[in-house]
């Protein structure tokens, strides 16, 4: 069933190294994937073996040093960084391991950030945003703080600050690596209810096996190597 | 308005530091506009001088005195329409910290070629007829409660003894920059006095001031007064009253520029702090502002956010110190009247303050925005723990 879904992110040949003075090291090695649209895909694999880095890439927010990332068939290695920059704000939703909210801002205006660079209405951002707040069942929560936030309700506001421009793929790195086990169940599972319900692609960076027990797909990375191991 | 809450909020999420940013500020805006009130000060008699008069002295210095049998030769010279005279009389009244400018002059002369010193008509008659007569400026009279019909008793310091006056008139400026802090009373009333004390002291004045029927023409009558003196024993310098009011200037312009220099460094040194801070808050938020890159918001935005705090707290910071410039100058007027009889701050020098408190928040704010809108997403978020 799967094989007959579009794919959403098509990775053919890539290569990256970071360069310490003048020697390269090599961290991503002539990667080639397809991941369909609607995929939950856990990329799992041992700290310093490229998979932060791939993320980063597909996400656009770094940069190959050979092959091609198309995302919703744009060849994303061919943008500029303004490019980029826009190109994220409308395909790409971030869920990091520190949540990354912004500590002025309430739940409410940290959701309603990324609809800033949209032509909504502030009503219609209203609606968004308490939408998705209710999706992640914090909309009695959305005038409170992060610090008055438990770490496992601070990354369901950043989940609805993902998914709040509907975006075309979700990327998220560790995503219950800062969470006790109760809390990471519950990211999880409305991780898991993005992409059912609402046909969300996900593509998660994870060390914790029970993460990706969640995942369609778990693709493993061994020094910058893919090993395919379908779940 | 998003933006502007965020920029207000990060401005004081670290509340001490914010607070210790803003009095900094503060306290660098308040002594700049002092600083920059005093200079404006020393010029404040060469921007009240008028172009259609001349002051005539003693070419050797100000300090040596001219015949007043002078007077009548001036008179009489091509261009000059009326001739007054007066000297310096640098007396004390009670005790030398109640300093204020003292002249004595010829009253009927004085009056009509400075009209800036406005007097009601029955007052100046007053003065006119009383030889022991004087005329005070309101802020003067004021001070020490003098009214018309009180008797002043000046110690003389050029002119020794105990001199009484009788106030017969209270002025006012007729313009802004009008000094009215000042004394007048009749140079023959000194003059009749030396006569019988010091008498080789007599028939002396310390100037002479000129109304010009023409101001086109100073130059030629100011050379054409001076040229009736050549060789004489007490030749003359005519010039302009702006340049004899430079001349006051120009005499203690090591110290404006010195006065100047400092005013220029407390802002510097502020701008240093304030960067440093900028520097500080920028580095804690470098996290956040590669999250919001994430989200696609541009190095423009990040500069904006980084350029507001900055100017936010350097605006919140000048905006306090202008406001204390205020109280802080009519303190040094009270206080330090003696030095500084006439302490006002100035529109231009508000300006410069805010000025100079947007230039702070600026300059301060480069090298946070440069480093904050230019990190590279991937190295920022790694700042994240």
């Amino acid at each position: 069933m799967e094989n007959h879904r579009k794919t959403i992110v098509a990775i053919r040949n890539l290569t990256k190294a970071y360069r310490r003075g003048a020697q390269a090291v090599p961290v991503l090695e002539n990667i080639t994937l397809d991941i369909a649209e609607g995929e939950f895909l856990a990329l799992m694999g041992p700290s310093g073996s490229g998979k932060s880095t791939l993320l980063n890439i597909i996400a656009g927010i770094d940069k190959a040093d050979e092959g091609s990332v198309t995302v919703g068939g744009l060849d994303i290695s061919l943008l500029s960084e303004a490019e980029l920059a826009r190109w994220r704000a409308i395909n790409v939703g971030f869920i990091f391991q520190f949540y990354n909210l912004i500590p002025v801002l309430t739940a409410f205006e940290n959701v309603e950030l990324p609809l800033l660079l949209t032509a909504l209405s502030r009503k219609e951002r209203r609606n968004h945003v308490e939408t998705a707040l209710a999706v992640v069942n914090l909309l009695d929560r959305r005038e409170h703080y992060p610090s008055q936030l438990s770490g496992g309700e601070q990354q369901r506001v950043a989940i609805a600050r993902a998914v709040i421009t509907d975006p075309t793929i979700i990327v998220a790195d560790e995503p219950t690596g800062d969470l006790d086990r109760v809390s990471a169940e519950d990211v999880l599972g409305l991780m898991a209810r993005l992409n059912k319900e609402f046909g969300k692609t996900i593509i998660m960076v994870t060390h914790d096996p029970r993460a990706a027990e969640k995942a369609h797909t778990v693709e493993h990375l061994e020094k910058g190597v893919l090993n395919h191991v379908h779940a | 308005m998003f933006m502007l809450k965020l920029i207000a909020r990060n401005a004081f999420r670290h509340k001490l530091r914010a607070l210790l940013t803003i009095t900094g500020v503060a306290v660098a805006i308040l002594a700049f506009g002092l600083l920059r009130t005093l200079v404006g000060l020393w010029y404040l008699g060469v921007e009240s001088s008028s172009a259609s008069r001349l002051i005539t002295r003693n070419a050797i210095s100000l300090v040596f005195f001219l015949p007043i049998s002078y007077k009548d030769k001036i008179r009489h010279v091509p261009g000059v329409k009326i001739v007054s005279y007066g000297s310096w009389f640098g007396g004390i009244y009670i005790d030398e910290k109640n300093f204020f400018a003292s002249f004595s002059v010829e009253p009927a002369s004085y009056l009509q070629l400075y009209p800036e010193f406005v007097l009601p008509p029955d007052q100046q008659q007053a003065f006119i007829r009383d030889r022991k007569g004087a005329v005070v400026g309101r802020p003067l009279a004021e001070r020490f409660g003098w009214k018309i019909g009180d008797t002043v008793i000046l110690k003389g310091t050029i002119y020794p003894g105990e001199w009484a006056f009788t106030v017969r008139g209270i002025f006012h400026g007729g313009h802004k920059n009008v000094d009215e802090r000042q004394f007048f009373f009749h140079w023959d009333y000194v003059n009749e006095t030396i006569k019988k004390t010091v008498p080789r002291r007599a028939d002396l004045t310390g100037f002479y001031m000129i109304g010009l029927t023409n101001p086109d023409q100073a130059a030629t009558v100011a050379v054409a007064i001076d040229g009736l003196f050549k060789n004489s024993l007490a030749e003359t310098l005519t010039e302009t009253e702006r340049a004899f009011q430079m001349g006051f200037v120009s005499m203690t312009e090591a110290i404006i520029t010195a006065i100047e220099i400092v005013s220029y460094m407390v802002i510097l040194i502020i701008m240093v702090v304030v960067a440093n801070t900028m520097a500080m808050t920028a580095r804690e938020r470098i996290a956040e502002y590669a999250t919001l890159k994430t989200m696609g918001f541009g190095a423009r935005h990040i500069a904006g956010i980084i350029w507001g705090e900055s100017l936010a707290l350097s605006l919140a910071g000048g905006g306090i110190g202008i406001m204390l410039t205020f109280p802080a100058a009519r303190w040094v007027e009270s206080a330090l009247s003696q030095f500084f009889p006439f302490f006002h701050v100035s529109a231009h020098t508000v300006y410069l303050d805010l000025a100079a408190a947007a230039i702070v928040g600026t300059v301060a704010a480069i090298f946070p925005t440069w480093r904050g809108a230019t990190i590279r997403i991937a190295e920022g978020l790694r700042r994240i723990a």
